[in-house]
């Protein structure tokens, strides 16, 4: 039990992600989740405004599951598989985030900078987190997948576009951190 | 109800990517900067891992549950389209640190940034369907 508690080194995390896509495949279906988001989009009624959304989401029931499991999980392993929440981050990166003004760095999963419901609810917080999320929606339908299914479905199963789309992923995430974040905070 | 194993397999996913840490800001800002081998180690891993599955299912070593051959769907084809939708993707990954799965498993940890960011996701995902067919592939 007590390793359970315990943060699980990557050693076990790299092996036990590739047994779920196994078992995703397993039983029958893609591994991958950013083409959630067009199901929930198409079960909002998108359908109306633009064909690209006109499917049956009745046929991804199974993947609507998968995402309820996802957030039942992360409330389980948040209310009782983490009693300590510390990360154990490189004291180099600490000292980097620590200069640009962020406070208990690594002393959770999330920054109160980003993540807290005072920044959240304030007008450059929400837009901070809104248009992160315009770009992961729309990024990840034009480059037709995320890291589930780019890089792990797609990279192991030797795609070249997969290739091309985590050569972007890292342009997009170093510019991120290298110089938008400095800026922003 | 023969789906709910895709809801347990839901829950077991979301327990490994936050044990392991892969759904914390600060594992992904590490990560962009090179700092750290912690999620190269786990995504590199994974993808490894993977790779020998993949070969059991093209050698029909493995066959999914009703007996057929497993085969990954092809990705579309484009090199505009998957560099440039890929970097739009990091800059929002590295922003806030989450991704598609995450975003899910966040609500668990921090219900309102979470459908913060799940509701940009839907937005962008709704722009790109009404204007995927003028952008170039």
């Amino acid at each position: 039990m007590d390793f359970i508690l315990q943060p699980w080194p990557w050693f076990i995390g790299g092996p036990l992600i590739a047994i779920s896509l196994l078992l995703y495949f397993y039983f029958g279906q893609n591994f991958g989740a950013s083409t959630n988001f067009e199901t929930l989009c198409t079960m909002s009624g998108a359908g109306k405004v633009s064909d690209y959304f006109k499917k049956d989401w009745k046929q991804r029931d199974y993947a609507l599951l998968f995402i309820v499991g996802l957030i039942i999980g992360g409330f389980i392993t948040e209310g009782y598989l983490i009693p300590d929440p510390t990360i154990d981050l490189n004291p180099d990166t600490i000292q980097e985030l620590s200069d640009l003004g962020f406070l208990n760095v690594a002393s959770q999963y999330f920054p109160d900078e980003i993540f807290s419901t005072e920044v959240v609810f304030s007008l450059k917080g929400f837009l901070i987190l809104i248009v992160s999320g315009i770009f992961i929606g729309f990024g990840t339908r034009y480059a037709g997948g995320c890291t589930s299914g780019h890089a792990i479905t797609g990279l192991s199963s030797l795609q070249f576009p997969s290739l091309l789309a985590v050569i972007g992923f890292f342009i997009g995430g170093i510019i991120a951190t290298w110089f938008l974040i400095p800026i922003l905070f | 109800m023969k789906n709910i194993k895709f809801l347990i397999l839901g829950i077991f996913f979301a327990i490994v990517l936050s044990k392991t840490q892969a759904i914390s800001w600060y594992r992904f800002y590490e990560m962009f900067t090179f700092q750290s081998f912690h999620m190269f180690g786990i995504i590199g891993g994974a993808v490894l891992v993977s790779a020998i599955f993949m070969q059991l299912f093209k050698t029909g070593k493995i066959k999914d549950i009703n007996g057929h051959k497993i085969t990954p769907k092809p990705k579309k084809k484009g090199y505009i389209s998957t560099l440039f939708g890929g970097a739009l993707f990091g800059l929002g990954w590295g922003i806030s640190g989450a991704c598609a799965a995450p975003i899910f498993v966040i609500l668990g940890f921090k219900l309102v940034p979470a459908l913060i960011l799940l509701l940009g996701a839907l937005i962008g995902t709704f722009l790109y369907g009404a204007i995927s067919k003028k952008l170039p592939n």
